[in-house]
Parts: C-alpha cells; sequence; structure tokens
C-alpha cells in the first residue's frame, strides 16, 4: 500500500490554495519543514510569515490577519499550537469568530522517539470544547489535503490534526469529502468501529480478523469530530448496536466521547473506547508505542469482542 | 483625521467623558472606574484628532484601527464611541445588564466601533501586528493603534509580538501604554515592576515617546510624531494616574474594579474639573 504522512497531504493541499486562494498566508512558529508547510513558504514567500518561536503571538496574528481578510494558516506541532495557546484560540480567534485555521502536525503517539512532550493526546478534547471550532483528523495523505482545501473554504476557526508518521492509502478520490460527514469504510451489522486518523486503517485491519471469527464490523470514519455526523452514527447505533470508538488520543473527552454524546441522548447502546487511557506518551518506535498503549488492530478486536458480550442479543449471543 | 483642536476644546470634551463614564458605572454596579479614567487624555486625543474613522461607516476598509488591548477600560471606549455617535448615548446605561450590545469587556461585532474582544489581556499586539501585515500585502495605507496597560504588560504575549512588530518593521503599529501606576492588587512597581519601560520598548526596537498622558497637547504631538516615524514601530509610553480626575480613586488601586454607589458618583461629580496637568 502507498505510504505517506498526513502532514505531507497539508503540504501539498497548502500548495494547491497558493494557487486558487489568493487570500490564504501561512504562519509558522519555526516548525513550518515538520508541518510541511516549508513547501508553501518556498513557492509564495510573500504570503509566509514566521513569528519565531512564539506560539501565543502566532495565532494572534492569525487572528489580525483574519480580522483584515486574509484566511491564514498558522502550524505548529499538534500540542503546541493548542496547548500553549488555548487562550488565544479561545478569545483571539473563537469568541471573534474569525475564519482561523489552526494546523497541528505530530498529533498523536506516532511522533515516537521525541517522546512525551511532543506526543499531543489531548487536543481534541480542547479543541472540541472551544465555540464554533472545527475538529479535524484526517486518515490518510489524501485525506488531509482535501481537508485542507476544504478548510479554506469552510467558515470559521478549523483544527487540523495531522500525523507524522506515514499512513497507509485508504481513502478514494472518487468518494466525496465533505467537512462533518463521516465516510462508511465498510459494511457490517453487528458491531460498528468509529475511528480516526491512523486508526481508521487499524480499525479495517480488526474488521477484517473479525470477520473471520464470524463478526461483521461496520467501519465509520470519523475524520470530521465536531461538527460531528450525528446521523451515521444514531444509524449505526440502531443498526448494529454496538459501538466502539479509536483514537490515537485520550479517551477523556475525544472521539470516544463526542459519539457518546450523541448515543446516550438518541440511541443508547453498548460502548467501548479505544485510545490512551489518562496517560502520558512516551519515547520509542511508532508501531512499539501503538502496541504498548494498545491501539493495534488485535486490541481493538478485544474491545469489540467485550463490547458484543454486553449488546443485547449480541452477535456473540447470536453464534 | 481632523484638524487639529484646540487645547481647550479637548479639555472639555474628556471631562463631559469623565462624567459620562462615572455615571455608567454607578447604573452598571460594577466594572472598572480606575483604568478607564486614565485613559481618557489618550482616548479625546485618538478620536478627536488622529484616527481616520467615520461613525457612519465603522467598517469603511480603509480607516484606522484602534484595539482596547486593556479590555478592562471599555467604560472609556463605550463612552468616546457614543459621544462620536457610532450608537446613541442613551445605550451607555446598559453597561454590563442582560441583554446588552456594551458586554463587561468588548466583544467584537457587538457594537459598532469595536474592533476587538478583549478582557483576557496581552493579546492586542499581535494581533495589531496581523492586520499590518495583511495591509502591507494589500498595500493599504492606515495606522493601527494599540492601547495597553502597565500591568497588562506583564503578559509575557506582549514582548512575543513587540519581536514581531520589530522584526517586520512595522511602523503602521503605534503602541501606546496607559502606564497609570496601578493593577489589581497594587502598585505595579510592587507587584512585578516593568520598569524601565521607555528603555524596555526602545530596546525591542521600537521609536518611543514618553509622556504625560493627561496633556492633550503631549499626546497630539505624540501622536502626529509617532506617525512621521519610518521603518519601525512606535511606542508611546503615557505616564498617567488611575482613576485621573475623581481625587479618592486617584492612584488607589482599591478602585481598580469597583463601581461608585450613588453617594459616591455625586462625591465624584461635584469634585469633577477640567485635568490640568
Amino acid at each position: 500500500m502507498d505510504m505517506k504522512p498526513t502532514r505531507d497531504g497539508f503540504g501539498e493541499g497548502l500548495m494547491e490554495l497558493g494557487k486558487t486562494h489568493p487570500n490564504v498566508v501561512a504562519l509558522s512558529g519555526d516548525l513550518e519543514d515538520s508541518a510541511r508547510a516549508h513547501w508553501f513558504k518556498k513557492q509564495y514567500p510573500d504570503r509566509f510569515f514566521s513569528v519565531g518561536i512564539a506560539e501565543q503571538d502566532m495565532i494572534g496574528t492569525a487572528a489580525g490577519f483574519a480580522m483584515a481578510g486574509k484566511v491564514p494558516f498558522a502550524c505548529s506541532f499538534a500540542q503546541f499550537v493548542t496547548g500553549k495557546t488555548l487562550e488565544q484560540l479561545r478569545m483571539a480567534v473563537c469568541y471573534q469568530k474569525l475564519n482561523v485555521k489552526i494546523v497541528g502536525s505530530h498529533g498523536g503517539l506516532s511522533v515516537g522517539a521525541d517522546g512525551a512532550t511532543a506526543e499531543a493526546l489531548e487536543e481534541f478534547t480542547h479543541m472540541r470544547s472551544l465555540p464554533g471550532m472545527a475538529v479535524i483528523a484526517p486518515c490518510d495523505s489524501l485525506e488531509a489535503k482535501r481537508a485542507t482545501i476544504a478548510a479554506a473554504d469552510y467558515p470559521g476557526p478549523v483544527f487540523l490534526r495531522l500525523g507524522r508518521a506515514p499512513a497507509p492509502m485508504i481513502t478514494k478520490e472518487s468518494e466525496p469529502y465533505i467537512i462533518g460527514k463521516s465516510v462508511l469504510m465498510r459494511k457490517g451489522g453487528d458491531v460498528t468501529l468509529i475511528a480516526c486518523g491512523l486508526m481508521v486503517e487499524h480499525s479495517l485491519e480488526a474488521a477484517e480478523s473479525l470477520h473471520k471469527e464470524g463478526i461483521d464490523a461496520r467501519v465509520i470514519n470519523m475524520h470530521t469530530i465536531k461538527p460531528i455526523d450525528k446521523d451515521a452514527i444514531v444509524a449505526a447505533a440502531k443498526e448494529t448496536g454496538a459501538l466502539v470508538t479509536v483514537e490515537e488520543h485520550t479517551v477523556l473527552g475525544g472521539l470516544g466521547g463526542a459519539v457518546a454524546e450523541v448515543v446516550v441522548q438518541n440511541q443508547p447502546v453498548p460502548m467501548r473506547f479505544v485510545g490512551i487511557q489518562d496517560r502520558f506518551g512516551t519515547s520509542g518506535d511508532p508501531k512499539e508505542l501503538l502496541k504498548h498503549f494498545k491501539l493495534m488492530p488485535a486490541d481493538i478486536a478485544v474491545a469489540v469482542r467485550d463490547v458484543l458480550r454486553v449488546k443485547p442479543n449480541g452477535a456473540a449471543a447470536r453464534r | 483625521m481632523s484638524a487639529r483642536p484646540s487645547i481647550e476644546s479637548l479639555q472639555a470634551t474628556a471631562l463631559e467623558l469623565r462624567r459620562a463614564i462615572l455615571t455608567m458605572l454607578n447604573k452598571a454596579g460594577s466594572g472598572h472606574p480606575g483604568g478607564s479614567l486614565s485613559m481618557v487624555e489618550i482616548l479625546t486625543a485618538l478620536y478627536w484628532y488622529k484616527l481616520r474613522h467615520d461613525p457612519k461607516r465603522p467598517d469603511w476598509p480603509d480607516r484606522d484601527i484602534f484595539l482596547l488591548s486593556k479590555g478592562h477600560g471599555c467604560p472609556a471606549l463605550y463612552t468616546v464611541l457614543a459621544y462620536q455617535g457610532y450608537f446613541p448615548k442613551e445605550e451607555l446605561a446598559t453597561l454590563r445588564k442582560f441583554p446588552t450590545r456594551l458586554q463587561g469587556h468588548p466583544e467584537r461585532g457587538s457594537l459598532p466601533g469595536i474592533e476587538m474582544s478583549a478582557g483576557s489581556l496581552g493579546q492586542g499586539l499581535s494581533i495589531a501586528n496581523g492586520i499590518a501585515l495583511a495591509d502591507r500585502m494589500d498595500g493599504r495605507k492606515r495606522r493601527i493603534f494599540c492601547l495597553m496597560g502597565d500591568g497588562e504588560i506583564q503578559e509575557g504575549q506582549v514582548w512575543e509580538a513587540a519581536m514581531t512588530s520589530h522584526h517586520h518593521h512595522l511602523d503602521s503599529v503605534c503602541a501606546i501604554i496607559d502606564a497609570n501606576q496601578l493593577q489589581q492588587n497594587g502598585p505595579v512597581k510592587q507587584i512585578q515592576d516593568i520598569e524601565p519601560l521607555a528603555d524596555k520598548w526602545r530596546s525591542f526596537g521600537f521609536h518611543t515617546i514618553e509622556i504625560n498622558g493627561h496633556n492633550p497637547n503631549e499626546v497630539v504631538n505624540a501622536l502626529d510624531e509617532a506617525e512621521k516615524v519610518k521603518g519601525k514601530p512606535q511606542a508611546i509610553v503615557a505616564r498617567t494616574v488611575k482613576g485621573k480626575g475623581v481625587s479618592f480613586m486617584e492612584l488607589n488601586h482599591a478602585w481598580h474594579g469597583v463601581a461608585p454607589n450613588a453617594e459616591e458618583l455625586k462625591k465624584a461629580l461635584d469634585g469633577l474639573q477640567v485635568v490640568n496637568a
């Protein structure tokens, strides 16, 4: 399978926007190479601005650009661009309803060797709580490119979460990409896996192995965590009766939390949450870390079997 | 920009504004008199002289931009905007009362003339820089003023932004410091000394002008001088007195965030006179 990090897709999308959207500008806190905004910097030097290692100032400056009619993409590591800047994002960007795009590369554990301080694991929770902020986590580089382009035309603030590790290409150009509209990756009636980012592919692998056990798992690519695709979640709960969310992120308030908020109010069914269990990351090889923190396809399968044990008239009971 | 007004007319306007600020704060029952009263002469010189603005066209694309970074001083800004005709003066009585366009701290878009939401300190200068950089791309010539408090500049983001203004040679950006000497819990000097203030801005690459911020002549001259500077951002360090004009509020940090009651209002208004700085 073709492998490419989602950050590369962002870099390509930004290059595309350079051509089509003269109002798009990029800002960076000295991490444009890591975020792949350096291609845009080279091509459009007059539309690229470094603010030095100063994320709070970067967000404020981006807000100023937006107030003057530009569409700024502010880039850094996901941890720094959301963690150091929560107050700036809240007042200068969201409260002012500005068209600022926040781009966080190096999201999740798959940063690997740099360890806990660079491994963003809480951004969905933080960003999701800000009024008006859209939250997007693409699963492959094509989707990242399309999300970047879509974000430029999406009114209001958007947070894009990107990964550093190469991700297998699993989406298709022929499928439409719409912010807020999830993508059905695999049909199934026994249980639904709802995933984002790198975990979409892991969920597909898990579904494949579960199929051999006679469990038919639906897989949904929930690339937009906010605004969340409520219809797809309610339908999945109704039709499959059990859900497992999968994210390279804390289980506290992220994708799992967003899905659960829809489920408990509309169609309560048993759920399990695959993600980071209230812990920090650590240094290591990305694959090794995903294994250690139980984010591999086998771990997802364990969660599926577990939720099916409590599903009323579940697949396990039926067999 | 208007013709240079007489000092007497600026002083008379300032007196009228102080009266209105105190009255609206009393009506609201809460708010920040000290930091509102200290910046009256600065706002008067800006809105009655320096700013290119049009109350009938608050969205005029070529208008100069005034950013109130010390958002708690908004009673003064609201009063100025009302007296300039951005909205009816009667509305000043709705400050902080639900439902109102006059929020406890300013909200962009809620009221004509409010350029920026503020209240969380230290963010205005970054925003000024962003506007200035976008203007440069678009070839738009206008001035961007950012008014900060002396306590406010303890925020680290202010100095990140100062480096950005300097690095990009943003000569359309003019920072104004309302150095009124006090913050919520006491004298700035005691809580976290920020002196030498003018030297700090100078060392960050700003053309720095230090003035008595209650002397209309000095404020007007500083704004004129700043506008002539090329290739450098400017900082006007306005030495002011928190609570200026009301004897019992002056340099008393207890009046940072407390509104006058009816008796205190009467005493304050009775004692108000033209500020001679």
